[in-house]
């Protein structure tokens, strides 16, 4: 609808830019495109109901829903795999909008709650208050990873716009590394004073959606929930956003309460995601590109795209995760980080000329 | 200009530039240095006179003494010491190479890739009794090892047409990700008792230094900081700016290759014993820098003595506070390091 107010060379060249990035063109491949990433998640979420440690087939699958009979299998399946499968995809999902929101507001391609220190935050949060609030409620849990994940955002933010001038990217991935290495240092220094609570917290930790009861997914979901629709319902304001500061406010749109609330839901959906599961890294910054790769830059495809594929990629993480040392598991945080750093090098050496 | 004295030596084949009031400066901290050196042997569970610490280093205090101070303060001040030397003096380096007043050893994942190495070398050469299978001292190597080689890998990926300063550190924080996801999973395949070592470790403690660490310890750094000396008027020039570097007759990727390697070695060695204290490359040339001034000449010797004293504090800040429980210094350098980060950005609105 905006670009309507703008002149048409504007218009013009603006197309051209997303025409040239993007695969899919038109609305009809891209509701396709769609279709297709749900059937896949659903793909993804079967395999790694079925595959892992205990062997198990679709037939006992599917029989494990329709006749259930106390048997191991059919306990794994349904108390472990299936929490399992949820909170990945939940989770993936999350990241990913949430990489999508952070790289348009801070016009940062290497924006992530993982590098911008907000997991950092949540996770300090969550260990300070385990060891001296012996905090292991897991209502309590999510409420404490949201104040973390919000202290770690308000002070990225604070710290990079502090100067006169604009915050740069760099700045802005600096200070969260910064941050995220107080953060982190905090944490291992109150881990390393106390043994029991670091046995406690070590997988958690690392990031990881092993273990997690469906309890802790059903205790976060409200907020998660509320984050996926506000992002839907922002998502054309984000069109906007994207076109730059001034561009926006000759636009008419009220930035300061739109930053705001994209803000919001980040610490909804970072919180949230880091409560259940611990600091997943590299999920928000890779499968923004990806998406955009897709539909293009276009929020409203954009982001339910994102929110797709982040769920699928955990997925896959987490399935392969199972398979690398077994019969241990490779935390999926340290699965991501290893298929999110080449790409990340990546995207830094593109950008690398500006 | 009137500040500045020449000197030359051995029949004006080296010869360098003095300056005069910065020298004192120097002099000054050196010597507060050293005070904080044998006052953080008067702390400790027990407190003992500072006189009485002078005595034993004569060689003339009481048996109960000489044994606290001389066996279990001293291995760990003197890696305290020179950790912090090694720490700061490899950020002012890098701050050198990169003229980007945040970078850090900890930014751009040297610490992260020595960190890496070390607790896989903990993890490899364990046996079931948590005894290691070889010498302890090779465990400084592996540190140098990983941290050379992750400081080489961010180099590589960095190039593009040679290095800019930006991308190395924006790597740097990638491949820093990365090197504690494998950290990470390291502790947790290992054993607990294993993980909680490690993860003393990498908050960066020198709880458990003894004497032969410090034997090799000590020598190493203090090579790497003779030769750091001599190699300081390339970095001088290399804060020109890569242009003017290169019309001064500079090599300016292969210099600045090496001054990389120079300072991962410093940092390896400094890390392998005492842990990755974070922050204190950050900070100790910069507060160095403005009590002295730019030039690399004064500004290594006087990071390198801030270094020692930032971490000697933290030291004894840590093991007194909480007493009985200790906290690992890396803590303390954190703590005032990231607030100290936050008060230079808000300094420096340019860059």
């Amino acid at each position: 609808m905006s670009i309507i107010y703008l002149t048409n060379i504007q218009a013009h060249s603006i197309e051209r830019r997303v025409q040239l990035y993007m695969i899919l063109k038109n609305n009809f491949s891209k509701t396709i495109a769609l279709i297709v990433g749900t059937l896949l998640l659903l793909l993804c979420m079967g395999v790694s109901i079925v595959y892992g440690y205990a062997n198990t087939s679709i037939q006992t699958t599917i029989e494990s829903f329709t006749q259930f009979n106390q048997s191991n299998e059919h306990i794994i399946i349904q108390n472990v795999r299936i929490p399992r499968v949820l909170i990945a995809t939940c989770v993936g999902a999350s990241l990913a909008i949430t990489g999508v929101l952070m790289q348009t507001l801070t016009k940062n391609p290497l924006a992530s709650p993982g590098i911008l220190g907000i997991n950092a935050g949540a996770g300090f949060a969550v260990v300070f208050a385990m060891i001296f609030f012996h905090v292991s409620n897991l209502q309590s849990f999510a409420w404490i990873a949201f104040l973390g994940a919000t202290i770690a955002a308000l002070s990225v933010y604070g710290i990079s716009s502090a100067g006169r001038d604009a915050v740069t990217p760099v700045k802005i991935t600096l200070a969260g590394a910064a941050i995220s290495a107080l953060f982190a240092s905090l944490t291992q220094g109150l881990l390393a004073t106390n043994e029991a609570a670091l046995e406690q917290v070590l997988f958690w930790l690392a990031g990881s959606v092993q273990g997690r009861k469906l309890e802790i997914l059903l205790s976060v979901l409200p907020y998660l929930i509320i984050g996926w629709i506000a992002a839907l319902l922002i998502s054309s304001k984000m069109n906007i956003l994207a076109l730059g500061d001034d561009v926006a406010r000759g636009l008419g749109l009220r930035l300061g309460f739109m930053k705001l609330m994209v803000g919001l839901i980040v610490i909804l959906l970072a919180g949230g995601s880091v409560a259940i599961a611990g600091p997943i890294g590299f999920v928000g910054i890779v499968v923004p590109h990806f998406a955009r790769k897709f539909v293009g830059t276009d929020h409203r495809w954009l982001i339910p795209m994102a929110a797709l594929l982040g769920g699928i990629l955990l997925l896959l993480a987490d399935v392969t995760a199972r398979y690398i040392i077994m019969p241990q598991e490779v935390p999926v945080g340290v699965m991501t980080a290893m298929i999110g750093t080449p790409f990340f090098i990546y995207l830094a050496r593109k950008g690398g000329k500006k | 200009m009137k500040n500045l004295k020449t000197i030359r030596l051995l029949q004006n084949k080296v010869s360098f530039l003095l300056d005069i009031k910065a020298s004192k400066k120097l002099t000054l901290i050196s010597i507060i240095a050293l005070a904080v050196f044998l006052f953080s042997a008067s702390f400790g569970d027990s407190f003992i006179n500072p006189i009485k610490v002078l005595q034993v280093l004569i060689g003339n205090g009481s048996d109960f003494d000489q044994l606290i101070i001389v066996d279990f303060r001293m291995p760990r001040i003197f890696i305290a010491a020179f950790a912090g030397m090694a720490l700061a003096v490899a950020g002012a380096i890098l701050q050198g190479i990169i003229k980007n007043p945040l970078a850090s050893p900890d930014l751009i994942g040297i610490s992260a890739g020595g960190g890496a190495a070390v607790v896989g070398f903990l993890a490899m050469f364990s046996d079931s009794n948590h005894s290691l299978t070889v010498s302890i001292e090779w465990l400084p190597l592996a540190g140098f090892i990983g941290a050379t080689i992750v400081g080489l890998i961010v180099y590589i990926f960095a190039w593009k047409d040679g290095v800019t300063p930006t991308r190395l550190v924006l790597i740097g924080i990638g491949v820093s990700a990365f090197m504690q996801a494998i950290t990470t999973m390291l502790m947790i395949i290992g054993p607990i008792y294993q993980a909680s070592e490690a993860n003393k470790w990498i908050t960066g403690s020198v709880k458990s230094a003894d004497w032969s660490q410090v034997q090799i310890v000590v020598p190493l750094i203090l090579i790497l900081l003779l030769i750091t000396f001599f190699i300081t008027r390339q970095l001088n020039v290399q804060e020109l700016g890569d242009d003017t570097a290169a019309s001064l007759g500079q090599s300016v990727q292969k210099t600045r290759l090496f001054l990389l390697l120079l300072s991962s070695s410093l940092v390896a060695s400094a890390i392998s014993f005492a842990g990755a204290i974070g922050f204190v490359g950050l900070m100790a040339p910069h507060i160095a820098r403005r009590i002295v001034g730019p030039s690399f000449g004064v500004l290594i010797p006087t990071s390198a003595a801030i270094g020692a004293i930032l971490v000697m504090v933290a030291d004894i800040i840590g093991r007194t506070a909480f007493n009985p429980l200790e906290v690992p210094a890396g803590v303390f350098t954190a703590a005032i390091g990231a607030p100290y980060f936050i008060y230079l950005l808000f300094r420096n609105p340019r860059k």
